[in-house]
C-alpha cells in the first residue's frame, strides 16, 4: 500500500521500505554511480546536466525522482531513479508525461523499485493535469519493454521513424 | 496480423491455467470454455505439454496445470511452438534476387521485427492484467443483451 504526499516535498512518497522523493543535488553521485552500475558507462557530464534542467527547472512540469532505501540518518542508499517531463504539442500530441529514464540497481531488481518509481512519476503527471504516459523502448531491450508493458503499457498512435544520414 | 488456431488455443489455454495454477484443468473444460474442437486443443496441449509449459495431471479430476513462470513467459514463447513468427508468407521466392524483391523484403522485415517484439515483451503476467482490465470494462452480460433486446 502506497502512502502519499507530493513527491515535491522532502518528504516523497513510500511504498514497501521504499522512499520516493525528489532528486536533490547531494544524490548526483549516486545517480552517476547507478548509471553506470547498470549501463557500464560513466556520464557525469550527462547527469549534472540531467539534474539542473529537470531536478531544478520549471519542476511544475519536471520530475527527477529518486527511489532510496534507509533512513536519511543511518545512511539512505539510492536503489533506483526516474525522469519524466510534460511536453505538450511536438508531433501534434496533446501535453503527455514523457518518461526519459527509469533505472534500478540490478542488486535490487524484482522487489518492486521500478513499480514504485514509474507510479510515483505517474501521480505527479496526474497531479499535473495529464492522463497519457509515454516512452520509448528500443526494440530489442526485451527487459525494459517486458518491464513497461507490465505497467500496463502499451503501444501508442505515433510511430518513431528515422533515416541514416550516412548512407545514399 | 492474425495467429494460427493452435497458437491462438494455446495462448488461451494458458491464460486460463496461469490464472489459477493451483488447480487443473482437462482439455473438455477449456474447449467448453472457448468454444472449440477439444480433439485440436489435445494436440495443442501436448505440444504446451512437451515444452513444459503445463503438466499432465494423471488421474480421477487429472487434466493440466501450468507449469511455467507467468512473470517470464512471452506471447513468443508460446507461439513459437506453433509457428515461425519471421515467416508470415508473401516471402515464396517471388522476386528473389531483384531490387524489388529486396525493397518489400525490407518493409516485411520491419513488419515482422515488431511482431516480434511485441509478443516478446508481453509475459503470460500481463496478458493476465489484460484480461482483467477487460473484465473490468466489460458490459455485464445481461446489460448487453438488454440493450440488444
Amino acid at each position: 500500500m502506497m502512502e502519499t504526499s507530493s513527491a515535491e516535498g522532502a518528504a516523497g512518497t513510500r511504498s514497501s521500505g521504499i522512499l520516493v522523493r525528489r532528486a536533490c543535488a547531494r544524490d548526483l553521485q549516486d545517480v552517476i554511480a547507478l548509471d553506470e552500475a547498470v549501463t557500464g558507462l560513466a556520464k557525469p557530464e550527462y547527469w549534472r546536466d540531467a539534474f539542473e534542467r529537470y531536478g531544478e527547472r520549471r519542476l511544475q512540469e519536471r520530475f527527477f525522482l529518486v527511489a532510496v532505501v534507509g533512513e536519511a540518518a543511518e545512511g539512505e542508499r539510492i536503489v533506483g531513479f526516474t525522469i519524466g517531463e510534460i511536453r505538450a504539442w511536438e508531433f501534434g500530441s496533446e501535453p503527455c508525461g514523457w518518461v526519459f529514464a527509469l533505472s534500478v540497481l540490478s542488486g535490487t531488481r524484482l522487489r518492486g523499485v521500478g513499480t514504485v518509481l514509474f507510479e510515483a512519476l505517474a501521480d505527479e503527471f496526474v497531479r499535473a493535469g495529464v492522463n497519457t504516459l509515454r516512452t520509448m523502448v528500443a526494440r530489442d531491450n526485451f527487459l525494459h519493454m517486458t518491464f513497461f508493458r507490465s505497467e500496463g503499457m502499451m503501444a501508442g498512435p505515433y510511430l518513431q521513424l528515422e533515416k541514416r544520414l550516412d548512407q545514399p | 496480423m492474425k495467429l494460427q488456431i493452435a497458437s491462438q488455443l494455446a495462448i488461451f489455454a494458458i491464460l486460463e491455467l496461469a490464472a489459477a495454477p493451483e488447480k487443473q484443468l482437462s482439455v473438455v473444460e477449456i474447449s467448453e470454455r472457448f468454444g472449440v474442437s477439444p480433439h485440436h486443443l489435445a494436440k495443442v496441449m501436448h505440444t504446451l505439454g512437451r515444452a513444459s509449459f503445463v503438466r499432465a495431471v494423471r488421474g480421477v479430476g487429472g487434466g493440466y496445470q501450468f507449469s511455467g513462470n507467468a512473470r517470464r513467459m512471452t506471447l513468443l514463447d508460446i507461439v513459437q511452438l506453433f509457428e515461425d513468427i519471421a515467416d508470415r508468407g508473401g516471402r515464396d521466392g517471388l522476386g528473389e534476387g531483384t531490387k524489388a524483391g529486396q525493397a518489400l523484403g525490407q518493409v516485411l522485415d520491419e513488419i515482422d521485427d515488431i511482431a516480434r517484439a511485441t509478443l516478446g515483451s508481453i509475459t503470460v503476467a500481463t496478458m493476465l492484467s489484460l484480461v482483467r482490465r477487460q473484465q473490468d470494462s466489460a458490459v455485464p452480460l445481461s446489460d448487453e443483451v438488454a440493450a440488444n433486446a
